[in-house]
């Protein structure tokens, strides 16, 4: 390319990266705005002054002790959402699909019933335990959908990637369900291992997850690279000089981490990691630098915003976090599938 | 297969031949599953927590009046024969006719949400307005082709593609499940093991009144769809070809899909969402019917079969009692797994 023709090319990055800094400050000021929504709003409304008395430590007035049942809720679900949706990016982008995420590929079913296993045969209890096994039951039910779904000519198109995924959720739920039904003593906790939720969250059961957490962080952000030239074709991004199997596993490691932490505090949430990277595709564009970071900053935005609405219009009680990313993910999953051509599918 | 004729008969008589030898061997196998259908049940009669000799039963069947076996015999356990094989039937029949409309074996009521918005509706009836029996057939029926409709629109692009409206299916049943997770959650907590153990699948407390419902989807939506059978076959070649054929397609697509779902929400409102029955029947009967037409009164056999047999087994062969929903969940999903890596490898999975 000859100078004067780079010229404008040059422009036309500054300009996206002028655009992409002025949504992430957007992105910014939501995330502020929402977790002070998630806070503030509930069966109780809590005025700004009981906020700053409660974000102090105070707990002097019933507003204040509300703040701080309601801080480590919205901690949670900033996390949660973050990693659902950085997750829900680094599939995409392994995948080549535009349809993966966690939920729609069965891989926090198989998380949620790698753990009722734990907790129904082998008398698992301590936070500890649940992490590992979750993070295994969303290791396998990865690899097994996907060996399935890309087996046969054509590779992982997204059709048979959902059937997979669509299969093994059921699959692997009916299994939970035969696993729980006799055992009255573990029944109790049996809806919340089919609907995810944030409510309860507790700084107790935050802390053991961030290592898990920050360890999927760090193995999909520096995925980001990878994930840029394994976008251009598997053939393509070995000529690149991409080791492409090795780059994969890397950056699915780092989602199946992210699922499985979460999976195992919050219970399988869907739909989060689908709509986030769509949304932030249409923001920032498909470069995976920006687009990482960004799917896990709008994640914790809108993990806490169906927070909020589940409490809002169910008051005085509660709507599930995962009933609400389900009802506004699922119409943005049948959007998506109705944009591409048939033979895409 | 060419010993059957002489070497230098025309090629119509070969055929002929051939035909009615295949002809005579699907009648053989369905004669055979219709047998065996017919043990389980006995089976089930005979043996509950107690053994009745057969020859009770059989009176009491009769009509007569046995002591210690008539309660037995014909108010706990032939209602709940009669119930599973009824629903199987249904379940079998109208996952074939879904999986032949489609062209995908994956493309059964259970997987693209049919099954879903019947049991929403469902549920809904049940919990928040507390109706039973017909009332609910009829919200379920309503809903089902609510949802089917439904899903028919939203893959309507320049045209309906089955791989568009398989997916499309897959999300809206994600949220319909997620209604009824709402729909539970409002549920007051002693009625929760109950409304999982339904939505399961179950034949527990079956009565006649169960039955009934389920009987009557069965003569009429199962009546039509043995009549338009011949439709449906030419639908297998394709929109295309069947309209070159003279099917009059729209009305007729719609006559069986209406048909199709009404059985599959009938059966779900009485017994709950037995999963995967829809699913196994069509491709098992497949196989034990072997090629040729789709093998739509095997896949009914095949249904009632499975639920029977599910049903006993949960019952009195593992440790515990369960719903049979759960044992054919867990027959199915290693079935599913083994069909979706064939027909991949052979069709590539697409539509």
């Amino acid at each position: 390319m000859t100078v004067a023709a780079a010229l404008p090319a040059i422009g036309a990055i500054r300009r996206t990266r002028r655009t992409r800094l002025g949504w992430l400050a957007a992105v910014l000021g939501l995330l502020a705005l929402s977790a002070l929504l998630s806070v503030g709003l509930g069966t109780r409304e809590v005025g700004l002054s009981d906020i700053a008395a409660g974000l102090r430590g105070g707990s002097d007035t019933i507003g204040q002790a509300v703040v701080a049942v309601r801080v480590p809720r919205t901690v949670l679900g900033a996390l949660a959402g973050a990693a659902l949706g950085l997750a829900g990016a680094v599939m995409q982008g392994v995948t080549r699909n535009p349809l993966a995420d966690p939920g729609i590929l069965g891989v926090n079913a198989g998380a949620a019933m790698a753990v009722v296993i734990g907790m129904a045969w082998f008398g698992m209890a301590t936070l500890h335990a649940f992490l590992w096994t979750a993070i295994l039951g969303a290791g396998l039910a990865a690899c097994l959908v996907y060996v399935i779904g890309s087996l046969g000519p054509g590779g992982a198109t997204p059709l048979k990637l959902a059937l997979a995924g669509a299969a093994t959720a059921i699959a692997t739920t009916s299994l939970t369900t035969a696993i729980i039904l006799p055992r009255n003593d573990i029944a109790g906790g049996v809806r919340s291992w089919q609907i995810g939720g944030i409510g309860g969250a507790t700084w107790e059961a935050i802390v053991p997850c961030l290592p898990f957490l920050l360890a999927g962080l760090v193995l999909s952000l520096t995925s980001a690279r990878s994930l840029n030239l394994l976008a251009l074709g598997d053939h393509t991004a070995a000529g690149l000089g991409a080791r492409v199997a090795r780059a994969r596993a890397t950056a699915a490691l780092g989602a199946v981490l992210l699922c499985g932490a979460t999976t195992a505090i919050c219970g399988p949430i869907g739909f989060v990691g689908l709509v986030v990277p769509h949304l932030c595709r249409l923001l920032v564009g498909p470069d995976h630098h920006w687009l990482l970071p960004f799917s896990a900053l709008t994640g914790a935005v809108l993990l806490i915003l169906a927070d909020v609405l589940g409490r809002i219009v169910a008051r005085p009680s509660e709507l599930d976090v995962g009933i609400v990313t389900a009802l506004v993910g699922a119409p943005v999953f049948i959007w998506i599938v109705r944009q591409r051509r048939p033979r895409d599918l | 297969m060419t010993t059957a004729a002489p070497p230098l008969a025309p090629t119509a008589t070969r055929v002929a031949a051939l035909r009615r030898a295949r002809a005579g061997t699907r009648l053989r196998r369905a004669a055979l599953l219709a047998g065996l259908l017919a043990a389980a049940v006995a089976l089930t009669l005979t043996v509950g927590r107690s053994v009745t000799p057969p020859l009770d039963v059989l009176r009491v069947l009769a009509g007569q009046d046995v002591p210690g076996a008539t309660f037995a015999v014909r108010d706990l356990r032939l209602p709940r024969a009669v119930l599973s094989a009824l629903a199987g039937m249904s379940f079998g029949l109208g996952g074939i006719v879904f999986q032949t409309l489609l062209r995908n074996p994956l493309a059964s009521p259970d997987i693209i949400g049919i099954s879903a918005g019947a049991s929403a509706a469902a549920v809904l009836g049940i919990v928040v307005l507390g109706w039973s029996g017909a009332a609910v057939s009829v919200l379920a029926v309503t809903a089902g082709l609510a949802v089917a409709a439904l899903i028919y629109l939203l893959s309507w692009r320049d045209g309906v593609t089955g791989a568009r409206l398989i997916l499309i299916g897959i999300g809206l049943s994600a949220m319909l499940d997620s209604m009824i997770a709402y729909v539970l959650s409002r549920a007051p907590a002693w009625t929760l093991q109950d409304a999982l153990r339904w939505l399961t699948g179950s034949v527990n407390g079956a009565t006649a009144d169960q039955a009934l419902p389920v009987l009557a989807a069965l003569v009429v939506f199962g009546g039509t769809l043995i009549a338009r059978r011949g439709t449906l076959e030419a639908m297998r070649l394709g929109d295309d070809t069947a309209a070159a054929l003279g099917v009059p397609l729209t009305r007729d697509k719609a006559l069986i899909v209406m048909a199709a779902v009404g059985l599959i929400a009938v059966a779900t409102a009485m017994a709950g969402p037995v999963s995967f029955v829809a699913f196994l029947s069509g491709p098992i009967a497949l196989r034990i019917a072997g090629p040729g037409r789709a093998p739509l009164v095997p896949a009914a056999l095949t249904g009632a079969l499975l639920v029977v047999l599910g049903d006993f087994a949960g019952q009195h062969l593992l440790p515990g009692r369960y719903p049979v929903g759960v044992v054919t969940g867990a027959l199915g999903a290693p079935f599913l797994i083994y069909l979706i890596v064939r027909a991949h490898r052979t069709a590539g999975g697409r539509t």
